[in-house]
């Protein structure tokens, strides 16, 4: 185990930003922690790092207490958010800087570099200051920066957070490929899900400085722990329902209602590929009319509205788009195909609900 | 097709609204007269006067009363109440800007208010506090006479006010704001993030200020000491009153100057502006060196500012899909 947390809590002026968290990291793994801005992720990764001390709990380095060492003494290769490059150093500089510190000798230090600059294919621009760089070699050179003196983790705030959407998703793909040729146990922060679930070998999910839910991506989206990671981690359509007569209602939509008693509020979440829909306008027990669709590149995201004024998101590929020649202001049938109760926050959900009285789904599913 | 024509209407009505609250010519010009008027006639025509004034007996007078015995010394002990108040005031400087830009504590305001208090006392008011200090009847005065100072099985007497201690005092309190008030701003733009990037690489905390936070804020820091040594070397009022105008002893330069034009005597009105001189191209110096900084450290400010900006969002499809799975 190359890193735990036990019972971390960080307090700033009383107020805890980190409240009580334990997880822990293995040895090589691709980790994010995830969560909205405040949610005390970065403070986690700064506790890791040395930059912030716990106010109590423990933080272990391969089963060392490190709480008393120092940010220096950790040696941990961190990359914050705006990548910090020296801006009176030139890119070789930037990257010898950790190896200078570290009393490396002239030539290996030049060569450790080279090598730095060819993994990271920013050859040729060792003469080169931070500003003279775009924003995808900044990051590479922050990330060589951290990385060049060897150490024994890597810790990355808000990654992608810096640069355009286009490059982001070439970094994702690089940062990858990173971690598979060097093997080097690296933590993410990030507050955005789809970044999470492509990249990382597991998920820890905050919110307001607790921790949610520890899992593999696929975990958290299948089988999210609550109510908040669910409505996190991927769109959903939540609904509050009401037991009348034995049956969870709203508008006119009925889910069973788990023998809770008439009266209860059961709050129902769904996801888009969830919702089916037929032009026919007998197939499924629901009337609705498409009220705007979203192009997306492949995919398409369909808003529809029922009959008594909800709306529901749904969404489709092009091609089953233009199967049901579908079109703004058309009249459809359609049903819920599987949902969960999300009955309150914090609260364990129930596994995943199906109806048994409907064709099984044609509709592909894109997670 | 919507961009070109978007674009080229908003040039119109740029160029419309430009028009319509521009002045007119004969304003405009009447303006840059009187603001060229003002400048020559207060700002340039005494300042070419004093040299005109000092080169007026030839280039062999110029010389003979900047070597005058009494004239030297007053270069002489302005040069070294410099060197030794602009270091002081450096170092405090770094500290006082390092304290206000990177901490947060209590009083921090009352700090700032208290860096600026020299730009708003009279400095022959900052002048009579030391004398009132440290004068013979002063509160402090009398205890320093009485507990000289022991070196080397020595007595020496201190003596503060109409001595060079008293000079550099005076001249430490005026000038002291200069280099913390450059350094506030710089270093507040800065931040702490490559500092904190250079403790994640091992560097110990005077590495890290060494090689990264003074080399960050080295122009504005250069900018500082130029504009305080040249208020440190001009400075009259706060002098004048601590000095004692001790011919060939206490005189720095400006008290020199004054001392020369009252003097009357054949010559020694020209041995003034003589003085006066070195104090302008002093002046003339720093005004270039300062332009030079600003110029220099607008642009560095313009690269940080590029190295934080993200890169402009090329496609917004990308971003439309974040939130739809």
């Amino acid at each position: 185990m190359s890193i735990e947390l036990k019972n971390v809590t960080k307090q700033f002026g009383g107020v805890a930003a980190v409240n009580n968290v334990s997880f822990s990291v293995n040895e090589g793994e691709l980790m994010a922690l995830l969560g909205p801005s405040g949610g005390g992720k970065t403070t986690v990764l700064r506790m890791i790092a040395g930059l912030e001390m716990p106010t109590s709990g423990d933080v272990l380095i391969r089963g060392q207490r490190v709480n008393d060492l120092s940010v220096q003494e950790r040696n941990i290769g961190f990359v914050f958010q705006n990548y910090a490059l020296f801006k009176n150093m030139n890119v070789f500089k930037n990257i010898a800087f950790g190896l200078k510190i570290k009393k490396w000798k002239k030539a290996d230090i030049k060569d450790r570099v080279a090598e730095m600059l060819k993994v990271f294919e920013i050859e040729g621009l060792e003469k080169r200051y931070p500003h003279q760089l775009s924003g995808g070699q900044r990051q590479r050179v922050a990330i060589a920066r951290s990385l060049a003196p060897k150490p024994s983790m890597l810790l990355l705030d808000e990654p992608f957070g810096a640069v355009d959407a286009k490059i982001r998703q070439e970094l994702r793909e690089w940062l990858v490929k990173l971690h598979h040729d060097l093997n080097v146990t690296t933590i993410f922060v990030t507050h955005d899900q789809e970044e999470a679930l492509e990249v990382s070998n597991r998920i820890v999910i905050f919110s307001r400085g607790h921790l949610q839910q520890v899992g593999a991506p696929r975990e958290v989206y299948e089988q999210p722990a609550n109510e908040f990671v669910a409505r996190f981690i991927g769109v959903m359509n939540v609904l509050d329902t009401e037991v009348k007569e034995g049956v969870a209602r709203v508008g006119e939509l009925q889910f069973p209602a788990h023998d809770q008693p008439d009266g209860t509020r059961l709050r129902i979440g769904f996801r888009p590929y969830a919702v089916q829909v037929s032009t026919d306008l007998s197939l499924y027990p629901y009337k609705a009319v498409l009220r705007h669709t979203f192009f997306l590149g492949v995919m398409l995201r369909l808003e529809f509205e029922l009959s008594s004024g909800l709306t529901l998101r749904s969404r489709m590929t092009k091609e089953e788009y233009a199967q049901l020649s579908l079109e703004d202001g058309k009249e459809v049938s359609l049903q819920v195909r599987n949902y969960r109760v999300l009955a309150k926050e914090d609260s364990a959900l129930p596994p995943e609900k199906e109806f048994t009285y409907q064709p099984p789904p044609t509709i592909a599913e894109h997670i | 097709m919507a961009g070109p024509v978007k674009r080229k209407s908003s040039d119109d009505s740029h160029r419309q609204s430009r028009r319509g609250t521009e002045e007119s010519p004969v304003v405009k010009w009447v303006l840059i007269t009187i603001a060229l008027a003002f400048c020559m006639v207060f700002l340039l025509l005494p300042l070419v006067n004093v040299f005109a004034q000092a080169f007026g007996q030839g280039l062999k007078a110029y010389l003979t009363a900047l070597t005058d015995p009494d004239s030297w010394a007053a270069i002489r002990l302005t040069l070294i109440v410099a060197a030794i108040s602009v270091p002081l005031n450096v170092i405090f400087g770094v500290c006082a800007a390092w304290a206000i830009a990177k901490f947060n504590f209590r009083g921090k305001s009352l700090l700032i208010t208290l860096i600026d208090l020299p730009f708003s006392v009279s400095p022959v008011v900052a002048g009579l506090m030391f004398v009132v200090l440290f004068g013979m009847n002063g509160f402090m005065g009398p205890w320093l006479q009485e507990h000289p100072l022991h070196l080397f099985g020595k007595e020496y007497p201190i003596k503060i006010i109409f001595a060079v201690p008293g000079i550099v005092l005076a001249t430490m309190f005026v000038t002291f704001p200069f280099v913390a008030r450059e350094l506030i701003p710089v270093m507040q733009a800065t931040g702490t993030e490559q500092e904190q990037a250079a403790l994640t690489l091992g560097a110990s905390g005077w590495t890290t200020f060494w090689h990264v936070t003074l080399p960050s804020v080295k122009w504005g820091l250069i900018y500082g000491i130029i504009l305080c040594n040249a208020r440190a070397m001009g400075e009259f009022g706060a002098v004048s009153v601590v000095s004692g105008h001790i011919i060939g002893r206490t005189e720095t330069m400006p008290l020199r100057v004054q001392s020369l034009y009252e003097g009357g005597s054949v010559g020694s009105g020209a041995a003034a502006f003589a003085v006066a001189s070195l104090l302008a191209l002093l002046a003339l110096i720093t005004l270039g060196l300062k332009t030079f900084l600003e110029w220099k450290q607008a642009r560095e400010f313009e690269h940080a500012q590029q190295a934080i900006m993200p890169e402009k969002e090329a496609d917004t499809a990308f971003l439309v899909r974040k939130d739809f799975r």
